[in-house]
């Protein structure tokens, strides 16, 4: 199948080329800082000229995103930006699209477009910004909420299943995910570059940090004596092991995924699963999104990236295919085409 | 083509017939076969399907129904036709609801094998309507349908399902007979569809004989009718249905602006047919997007005309409030967007399959906040064709969404349509931003039509950001200043207002001063032209306004209504647009004429509503 790629940059860019004139308004302290310095950082490297990129949001404060950067972009209504941006990748393939989104847009209000765009594997890259809490609106739950989470519209606690986005994403036939925190931005960097290679719906979900509403919520994960061993760095080929002294790792047993030492009860390096990022079959990968401490830690870097084909590919084949094979080359063709008669 | 009984052969100028079955029956294939035949034998037409939301109700019930109207003629055919002179029913059910519909004096053509006790029972007969002297008034035709099918094609199958199939192409036969045509069509057409079951073909082929030749030894048929040709302006015409007619038109718009078609849609009643037919045209271009829900049609569109594709959605009643938010976000951007939306009855659900004209309040002012957004109607099957084309032209040279009402009638609805060529069509020119421009903004106007330009993804020297937040004028940036909020609406309101500046001026048919005017708009064309005529015929002063442009409203839309003692306004809804132009136009009283049965008007219920209001002081 030919790829419809992108245009690439004739002179190398750097981060000042997509520095927006605008004033960031996200709160002190708020991860989206971070997250825009990387992308910063990751669209220069990525190669494509600058009037490619084209930034695309829904509403919230992960959404603010397009006017940070100096690309193209779209500011779109909550819970959209999905179907938006596959109307922008369908119309012109050649662009390379992103989609800033939080949970609040994508898991509850847009959660129909977002498994679709998914499910139809539309060339976009989805940076999805999961704090776990509505911002913008002042600090109610989330289709990501921990269970028990006092919020405001939840003073005695939330009573909902909170969506894992990883277990959702897969679910939904996703063909990449990757997920990074917002305290890392070398991580980040490096998921975004992944996700930008990845043909098809990329989905990065960044565990973002939200100062004032949902202040620590990732603190099981995040926090510096914790993080060692709440955090595995996926990475393809190599074998899942992580802790201060990467002694510990993932291993299957009676078909579930579990936590060994090295050195103890005679486990070595070869009882540790080595991760492939390609496999086609999403099923070990759907087990490491599933991963939650403290019994297993959170699964980082890149948990899937298989290859299909890709929506816009396709749409793009399917009209060559017809320019080529059929009669009506315009409009008068399809005027004059089947009964007609001549009246004089 | 003459039967061995050669019969009086009486000429007609119009005759309208109505093909009534179960909605298992065939009864679209057999009234589109035949005004297919009718328009290759060079009469004018209009035809209406009728038919019910289930695919396969209840066998033999009223409720599955299903029913085709064809009205032909040697003179211009306005209407599918208030009564028919030809009823044909394949069932009592069908025979019962319709018989309403019947002239008086009308040949009915019953399916005499389907009036068993059961059947006659389900349809709500208290007695058997063929052995009781109900149908007196009528030219009752008891056709053994049935049963003559099956005798008929004996040698080429037994299987009783194919028979049951077959029988409407029985009655097509009758028709056939009736109205003196031609097979030759017809059969190239039923060879065509069945070219991988030529067997199928055949035993269609060998029943419409049959039909015919029973019908030339029924001597109740005393005479047959002949509707010599239709005295239409030269040219090459084909048959065409309002919903494949705005498909072609969008195309054509796509086509004459440069810009790639594409359409962000969902499957709807009775809008559908436009998604199917953009999806047959991928050589032309086209990108048909079947999105997974209505916001998604619209918002892919939107997202689509950022980058510079003709984007357009399309959907009926319940679809276009789904839209309403993504509308408004259009009309933020200051994006082409074509909306069509082809009206149901409403509201909710309502009446998928009826037609009626209720949308109107919701097209002009169903947004949050201040949105303008340009309203055109279409008024036939035909120039559907046109005012698709227009709101493509208006869509991508204004910089705005323009919804496009049309309606079920319209949609499904056939007729001729004489066949243009592109080189005569207007040019559109969509104000596309150059490369590098140094003077571009994102809203920096033309002072002439203050419309913006259109900066497209992939441009050198042009990133900028749009979005539903409020900008500031010119530069584009987000705003929340009072001062700038109130400019940026007075500009979006003024844009489209200027769009009056750039289309036609409202005609009139009649005389320019009289007793009443009447008006209309949208689909009801035909019926209030022809209930006018028949008036104008009778030395009435009376003359006749059609709006196809409702926002902007033609510039002399005021000089117009201004000359007639009396205006009555007609509509297919509660009086939608009776109310706008007493807002736009308070200077006048305005009287109104309105039904929402589902049903589109009848041409004697309107000429006596209009006698009313003459003899009235």
């Amino acid at each position: 199948m030919e790829n419809y790629t992108v245009e690439r940059s004739k002179v190398e860019l750097t981060k000042e080329d997509f520095v927006s004139d605008q004033m960031v308004k996200w709160c002190p302290g708020c991860g989206g800082h971070a997250i825009l310095s990387s992308v910063a950082n990751v669209f220069p490297k990525i190669g494509y000229r600058k009037e490619n990129f084209c930034m695309v949001s829904g509403i919230g404060c992960s959404s603010r995103f397009p006017y940070y950067v100096n690309t193209y972009g779209f500011h779109g209504i909550h819970g959209r930006a999905a179907a938006i941006s596959s109307g922008v990748k369908i119309a012109n393939p050649h662009l390379s699209v992103w989609m800033a989104t939080g949970d609040g847009d994508s898991m509850a209000i847009g959660g129909n477009h977002f498994i679709h765009i998914i499910r139809r594997n539309i060339d976009i890259n989805i940076m999805l910004f999961n704090n776990q809490i509505y911002g913008l609106t002042k600090g109610q739950y989330s289709p990501t909420t921990p269970m028990g989470s006092i919020t405001k519209t939840s003073p005695q606690g939330t009573i909902e299943h909170p969506f894992n986005p990883g277990e959702l994403i897969l679910g939904a036939q996703g063909t990449f995910f990757a997920r990074a925190v917002d305290t890392n931005p070398k991580l980040m960097t490096e998921v975004m570059f992944e996700a930008a290679r990845h043909d098809g719906t990329s989905v990065v979900e960044i565990l973002e940090n939200c100062v004032i509403f949902a202040d620590k919520t990732h603190v099981q994960i995040t926090s510096k004596d914790l993080r060692d061993d709440h955090q595995i760095h996926l990475k393809n080929g190599e074998p899942m092991l992580f802790g201060k002294e990467k002694k510990k790792g993932i291993r299957m047993r009676d078909s579930r995924l579990e936590v060994v030492e090295i050195g103890k009860d005679g486990i070595t390096e070869e009882n540790i699963l080595i991760h492939d990022q390609y496999q086609q079959d999403p099923g070990l990968h759907l087990m490491l999104a599933k991963m939650t401490p403290p019994h297993l830690p959170m699964a980082m870097g890149v948990i899937r990236s298989a290859m299909y084909p890709t929506y816009d590919d396709m749409v793009e084949e399917q009209i060559k295919f017809a320019k080529e094979n059929s009669k009506i080359k315009n409009m008068d063709d399809l005027l004059n085409s089947g009964d007609t008669w001549i009246i004089d | 083509m003459t039967g061995k009984n050669k019969k009086q052969i009486i000429e007609k100028e119009d005759v309208v017939v109505k093909f009534v079955g179960d909605s298992g029956d065939g009864m679209q294939l057999t009234g589109t076969l035949f005004s297919d035949n009718a328009a290759l034998a060079g009469n004018d037409l209009a035809t209406f399907p009728d038919y019910p939301a289930e695919i396969r109700a209840p066998h033999n019930t009223i409720a599955g129904v299903s029913g085709f109207q064809v009205h032909i003629g040697t003179n211009k055919v306005h209407t599918s036709g208030d009564l028919c002179d030809v009823l044909v029913a394949m069932n009592p059910a069908s025979l019962k609801s319709n018989l309403k519909w019947a002239k008086m004096g009308a040949t009915l053509i019953v399916d005499f094998d389907s009036f068993d006790d059961k059947a006659i029972e389900k349809a709500g007969y208290k007695t058997n309507p063929m052995d009781d002297d109900s149908l007196a008034k009528f030219n009752l035709i008891k056709a053994p349908i049935s049963s003559m099918t099956k005798e008929s094609i004996k040698e080429l199958t037994t299987d009783v399902k194919t028979a049951e199939k077959s029988r409407n192409m029985f009655a097509l036969g009758i028709i056939f007979y009736i109205f003196n045509r031609s097979f030759d069509q017809t059969f190239k057409v039923l060879d065509t569809k069945f070219k991988k079951n030529p067997l199928i073909s055949e035993i269609n082929k060998t029943v419409i004989k049959a039909g015919y030749s029973y019908a030339d030894h029924v001597e109740a048929l005393a005479s047959t009718y002949e509707i010599p040709r239709a005295k239409l302006d030269k040219g090459k015409y084909r048959n065409i249905t309002g919903n494949v007619a705005t498909a072609w038109g969008l195309l054509a718009a796509a086509e004459k602006s440069g810009r790639p078609l594409f359409l962000g849609s969902y499957p709807i009643t009775p809008a559908t047919e436009i998604l199917m037919e953009l999806a047959k045209h991928k050589s032309l271009g086209a990108k048909v997007f079947q999105a997974e829900d209505e916001i998604a049609g619209i918002c892919s569109a939107i997202g689509a005309s950022f980058t510079g594709s003709f984007a357009c959605t399309t959907t009926s009643g319940p679809g276009l409030s789904l839209k309403s938010e993504a509308i408004g976000l259009a009309v933020i951007t200051e994006l082409p967007l074509v909306i069509v939306d082809v009206q149901r009855g409403g509201p909710s659900t309502g009446l998928p399959t009826k037609s009626e004209q209720s949308d109107l309040y919701q097209a002009l002012f169903g947004r949050n906040g201040e949105a303008p957004v340009v309203v055109i109607a279409a008024s036939s099957a035909s120039n559907c064709f046109y005012y698709a084309f227009e709101a493509g032209k208006i869509a991508m040279e204004h910089m705005t969404p323009v919804i496009l009402l049309t309606d079920g009638y319209l949609g499904n609805g056939s007729q001729l349509f004489r066949i243009p060529k592109m080189a005569d069509l207007p040019k559109i020119n969509p104000p596309i931003a150059q490369p590098n421009d140094p003077d571009f903004k994102p809203y920096r106007r033309d002072p002439e039509t203050l419309v913006r330009k259109w900066a497209l993804p992939g441009t050198e020297g042009l990133r900028h950001r749009i979005g539903g937040l409020e900008k500031e004028n010119i530069i584009g940036t987000v705003s929340t200043d009072p001062q700038n909020h109130q400019i940026m609406t007075d500009l979006r309101e003024a844009k489209v207002q200027k769009v009056a500046d750039f289309i036609p001026n409202q005609k009139l048919t009649g005389e320019e001063n009289g007793d009443l005017l009447v008006v209309s708009w949208g689909g009801t064309e035909g019926a209030v032209l022809s209930a006018v005529e028949v008036l104008q015929k009778e030395g009435k002063k009376v003359s006749h306004a059609h709006f196809h442009y409702i926002m902007p409203l033609p510039k002399n839309t005021n000089e117009i209504l201004g000359k007639f003692k009396k205006i009555i306004v007609c509509e297919l809804n509660s009086g939608q647009f009776v109310n706008y132009l007493r807002m736009k136009q308070p200077d006048f009283k305005y009287l109104q004429f309105n039904k929402v049965q589902g049903l589109p008007f009848v041409v004697s219920e309107l000429t006596e509503a209009f006698n009313k209001i003459l003899e009235e002081k």
